[in-house]
């Protein structure tokens, strides 16, 4: 009876244990791979013959990006499932990730100015790709307000899920920007369709530092998951053996 | 790494200051968030643990 299980874990006083137990796993699986994609990025990836070593911000930056429209569709998804749903549990992972996908956006913004300004002279143009994802950034925001604005929690996961789920027809525009547009930003390096166009110690230590990334986003939404379950569920009676365990 | 070698690595062939800034303020983003989400924790856990929030049990027995 396996699916019973799976209905238990749905519940989030039930799903708090394990977010607790995962948390080490994640965060350490993190640290090993930015350790190791550093390593490869830093010291091991030649200098670019037409970039000099300013390409080396691509280990930040694009790893940053991915994550930025990644985690919104995972939270989108999330929302989705809450509202067809009505799931406690999924609106409180969407809530879980938004913080770490504009944190994310945020990186991917500002060093994609760190790197603009060496490689075409301007830290920022109003292109396609650029707009788009500060759009983006505005989504999450928005989201994270229409959340904050609401003080009945069922009625705020309704709400933001709706926001987030309109906002979802954002991350193809952000995608297919350097496509459907005349962009500054160039377009992918690397894509399902093509072989990438880069050294081979370049393209795995980004793709090192892509699943680090992602490991570390995984790692802090459980943790945060964790204290949003703990606001939100006032009539579970919390054991303070088990409370006073993750302080 | 001896001394030049490093003060050529910090260089970054003249971008230290783009790439050396992308790597801190990531390094920044991912510790701050790390110690806003534990500092949300530690509120959460005490405000649940304060006695007037304890979850009373219906008396059933009279």
């Amino acid at each position: 009876m396996s699916s019973i299980a799976w209905f238990r874990l749905a519940s989030p006083a039930s799903f708090f244990p394990l977010a607790r137990r995962l948390v080490p796993w994640f965060s350490t699986g993190a640290a090993l791979l930015a350790v190791t994609g550093l390593w490869l990025g830093l010291l091991v990836a030649p200098t670019d013959a037409q970039q000099g070593d300013a390409y080396r911000i691509i280990f930040i930056h694009v790893p940053a990006a991915w994550m930025s429209m990644f985690i919104y569709i995972v939270m989108a998804f999330w929302c989705a499932v809450s509202l067809t749903f009505n799931t406690r549990l999924a609106a409180m992972l969407a809530q879980a990730l938004a913080p770490t996908g504009a944190m994310f956006t945020v990186l991917a913004l500002v060093t994609g100015a760190m790197w603009g300004k060496p490689a075409w002279g301007t830290y920022w143009a109003w292109d396609a790709r650029m707009t788009s994802e500060l759009i983006l950034l505005f989504l999450y925001f928005g989201y994270m307000a229409l959340r904050n604005a609401i003080d009945d929690p069922r009625r705020a996961d309704r709400a933001s899920a709706v926001l987030a789920l309109v906002g979802a027809i954002n991350v193809p525009i952000i995608y297919f920007s350097v496509k459907w547009w005349n962009t500054l930003h160039q377009g992918a390096s690397v894509s399902l369709t093509s072989a990438p166009t880069m050294a081979a110690t370049m393209l795995t230590g980004m793709l090192i530092m892509a699943f680090a990334a992602w490991f570390y986003a995984i790692a802090i939404a459980l943790l945060r998951v964790q204290a949003i379950i703990v606001e939100r569920e006032k009539n579970f009676r919390w054991s303070g053996e088990l409370l006073r365990w993750i302080r | 790494m001896n001394a030049s070698g490093l003060s050529e690595f910090m260089a970054m062939g003249g971008y230290g200051f783009y790439v050396w800034t992308s790597y801190a303020l990531a390094a920044v983003g991912v510790a701050v968030e790390i110690v806003a989400v534990r500092a949300r924790i530690r509120t959460a856990v005490k405000s649940a643990l304060r006695p007037d929030r304890a979850v009373s049990v219906p008396d059933d027995t009279q």
